[in-house]
């Protein structure tokens, strides 16, 4: 097992080397610094002076390569490929472009989205194995017809409608929770319930879709025909047996976006004012920080490859005939 | 001429789409195993209904997508001179539409502005209150009575047009026979066609009866610079299908070349591939897209000289977005390819092309590819709905289509604010999300009975 992991986590390296290399291209070769100063700076009539002093203040002013002018190992180190990409590995994000500690901002900003996020995943869990089981019971009925239908409809419902709708008929027609904004401690309960509330809404239509598929495919497997020819009764049956096996798919799938959700939502976040990753990465985007969206975009990869790595590992333990070697 | 026709790089990639799919209808027509599952899809009554829903989606979108510059005068040589202003068939269509704003907000068939202003009263002194639109129910007299008795007489005027058209439409279709298209209509034809006519004639008569009013009226309202929200509603159907099929369109070369490749070759040719679409995939999709997009804008700001027009600008952009869309979406589309070619390669058939000594390109073309194509087909239908909704979430973080495009996602992101307003402004946010629902939830529907009808796995099971 252990050999494995770590087999695994050597094949990552390769991985997150591509990444970074994507983003070094696209950052600092398909647009060079200068690009990158003066639109910052703004417009094109900005003074060299300018340009230079900007990529002097933001550490973009080194080669990009190699340094022929510096001595020893400074040759390698003393260039932005150094710099900026490879420090990344350490996790040594460096500065934003407006000058704060990226790394430092992160470790405040992910717990506002964790808040989030971690309620809006189980809530939702809950809530759509539910549904999903019951329309699994009633399977041929007007029910379960009529439940895939709502469930289809609410599909096709983009998700931001169901933000602005929250939004508009909880916090401005109820005036029942604060419209966004988020506080620390036992505060930040008013802030949360309806960011959380919205987030599980938009998840039922494709939750609950998705499993009830996955428990239909059980409960067309010859073990389940065994366990009603032995006189078990429906709902034993869907509990002790199908229930059990389908929940390997599902927590598989839960599994892998687990790491994800330190990075939060996007949307939910930038409309409720949560001051969390998904936030910081918006405003990054419309700051044209550069600096911080290359540092969201290894942390993702990061932990994107941690997500696959702790599946296929919760394989092995929740099914044993899974054999990893 | 009196215009000048205009290609865009967009246009272009539809003309390649369509002609693709004239083709594959074609090459369909003869087959008749490529024919049965089409005739499942066409047997169901909501694959039915749902063509033509996205049939009436798309036939606007083609009409917009016909562009030209109009001729503005002629100059004293007698050559025409041309507007630099691109305008599409759909736009001369909708005429008045386009070009009767009014001054700021007014509510769905509203006679008056929704806000409060100055107004010169006839004996020259001046009051507050709500102007008189200058278009919108200008034809009904003084401040606007008997406007529901008009707005239903007009309505059902239309629809009565809308109800001949498709009279007109049928009776061709049926051979100019009454009793073929009574059989028609009943369900009796061989191919029972009813749904299909039933549905064409609700669309047809509804949106000829909306037409006919918007004629009239702003029948979604306007926006805060006065453009009629039901033509920016219309317009923005062109983008949304653009970013549907365009982004699939980009990315299915490299998909099935590589995921066939993956799967047949195996060793260190799937190595590689897998390690570039897993490369790919760890990075959050949003990011690489919001990096990509950020790179494109400083592109374009600091080469503003290289576009002739506003119009050509956002075209690219479009483009570039169905582009980097396309990237990040063609890995599940390889992955699922790479592990149907693996099980395929294993097949007698293939075996015995390889013991027969063919090469290996003419067994990929001949023997794997046409036997993944459902995969393709149902992949392409599936992702359709996704990207018409991800194309309005990213018009919110502003790294969606250029804020010049029509699009769903750039109404809902103009209204937005505006529901702090009181009253509230909701027609903007509402008519965006209702069309993209109807689009999105025609195009779920459709997917489904394509996938039941294609994956022979699940017909297996009924």
């Amino acid at each position: 097992m252990s050999a494995y992991i770590i087999r695994r986590l050597l094949y990552a390296l390769p991985i997150l080397i591509g990444v970074n290399a994507l983003t070094f291209l696209l950052f600092f070769v398909v647009n060079s610094p200068d690009d990158m100063a003066r639109m910052h700076l703004g417009g094109k009539r900005v003074t060299d002076q300018a340009i230079q002093s900007w990529k002097e203040e933001h550490g973009y002013d080194k080669p990009l390569l190699f340094n022929y002018e510096a001595a020893g190992a400074q040759r390698l180190t003393d260039t932005i490929l150094y710099q900026k990409s490879v420090r990344l590995f350490l996790f040594d994000f460096g500065q934003s472009d407006s000058g704060r500690n990226i790394g430092h901002d992160i470790s405040q900003r992910m717990w506002p989205s964790l808040a989030i996020a971690v309620p809006t995943l189980l809530v939702g869990l809950a809530f759509n194995i539910t549904f999903a089981l019951l329309l699994a019971f009633f399977r041929g009925t007007y029910f379960d017809l009529w439940g895939v239908v709502i469930c289809v409809a609410m599909m096709s419902i983009s998700g931001l409608f169901y933000i602005i709708g929250g939004q508009y008929l909880v916090g401005k027609l109820l005036n029942l929770v604060p419209i966004s904004g988020y506080d620390t401690g036992v505060h930040a309960l008013k802030f949360l319930i309806l960011p959380v509330i919205v987030g599980v809404i938009g998840s039922i239509g494709s939750g609950t879709r998705w499993y009830r598929t996955l428990f239909l495919e059980e409960i067309h497997r010859d073990y389940v025909r065994t366990a009603r020819a032995k006189g078990l009764s429906e709902q034993l049956v869907l509990f002790r047996h199908v229930l059990r096996n389908a929940l390997i798919p599902i927590l598989t799938g839960v599994v892998v976006v687990l790491p994800l959700l330190f990075i939060g939502s996007l949307l939910t976040e930038s409309f409720f004012g949560i001051p969390g990753l998904g936030s910081y990465t918006i405003d990054a985007i419309n700051n044209q920080d550069f600096a911080v969206v290359r540092a969201m975009v290894f942390l993702g990869a990061v932990l994107y490859i941690i997500g696959l790595l702790m599946t296929d590992i919760s394989y092995t333990i929740v099914d044993p005939r899974v054999r990893l070697d | 001429m009196s215009f000048q026709p205009v290609i865009l790089w967009t246009d272009a990639l539809v003309y390649l789409l369509l002609a693709l799919l004239m083709l594959t209808v074609w090459h369909t027509r003869r087959h008749s195993h490529l024919k049965a599952p089409w005739r499942r899809v066409a047997d169901r009554r909501i694959g039915q209904a749902t063509m033509v829903l996205l049939s009436f989606y798309v036939v606007i979108g083609l009409l917009d997508t016909l562009h030209f510059h109009p001729r503005t005068s002629v100059d004293e040589r007698g050559r025409a001179v041309y507007s630099t202003e691109v305008l599409s068939l759909f736009d001369v269509i909708a005429g008045p539409l386009r070009t009767q704003r009014e001054k700021t907000y007014s509510a769905p068939f509203a006679t008056h502005l929704f806000s409060k202003e100055t107004v010169q009263l006839s004996d020259g002194s001046s009051a507050r209150g709500f102007p008189r639109l200058q278009y919108g129910g200008a034809h009904l007299s003084g401040d606007g009575e008997g406007r529901l008795a008009d707005i239903a007489a007009k309505a059902l005027w239309g629809a009565a047009k809308g109800a001949l058209l498709w009279v007109v439409l049928i009776l061709p279709l049926c051979g100019f026979s009454l009793g073929r298209a009574a059989r028609l209509l009943r369900g009796r034809l061989l191919q029972p066609w009813h749904i299909a006519a039933y549905a064409a004639f609700a669309v047809i008569c509804v949106f000829s009866a909306l037409w006919e009013l918007a004629g009239y009226y702003h029948i979604l309202g306007t926006d805060k610079v006065g453009e009629d929200v039901f033509f920016q509603s219309l317009k923005s159907i062109r983008t949304g299908l653009l970013i549907g099929t365009l982004t699939t369109l980009v990315m299915l070369p490299a998909a099935i070349l590589l995921g066939i490749m993956a799967g047949y070759f195996r060793g260190w040719v799937d190595d590689l591939i897998q390690y570039l679409y897993t490369t790919l995939n760890s990075i959050p999709g949003v990011l690489l897209i919001a990096a990509a997009v950020l790179m494109m804008q400083i592109y374009m700001s600091n080469h503003a000289d290289e576009f002739n027009s506003l119009t050509e600008r956002a075209d690219l952009r479009l483009l570039f977005l169905c582009l980097i869309l396309g990237v990040t979406s063609w890995t599940s589309l390889c992955r699922l390819l790479r592990g149907e070619a693996l099980k395929l390669r294993e097949l007698e058939y293939v075996q015995a092309a390889r013991a027969f000594g063919v090469g290996h390109f003419a067994i990929l073309v001949r023997h794997i590819l046409p036997n993944v194509m459902h995969i393709v087909l149902i992949t392409i239908v599936l992702d359709f709905s996704g990207l018409v909704l991800a194309e309005a979430v990213l018009s919110y973080i502003s790294i969606g289509v250029d804020p010049a495009t029509s699009s769903w996602g750039n109404m809902i992101n103009g209204a937005r604010l505006e529901l702090a307003r009181e009253p509230v402004v909701w027609w903007s946010l509402l008519a965006a999300f209702g069309f993209m629902f109807t689009l999105v939830l025609a195009a779920n529907l459709f997917s489904d009975v394509v996938r039941d009808a294609f994956d022979p796995r699940l017909r297996e099971q009924r």
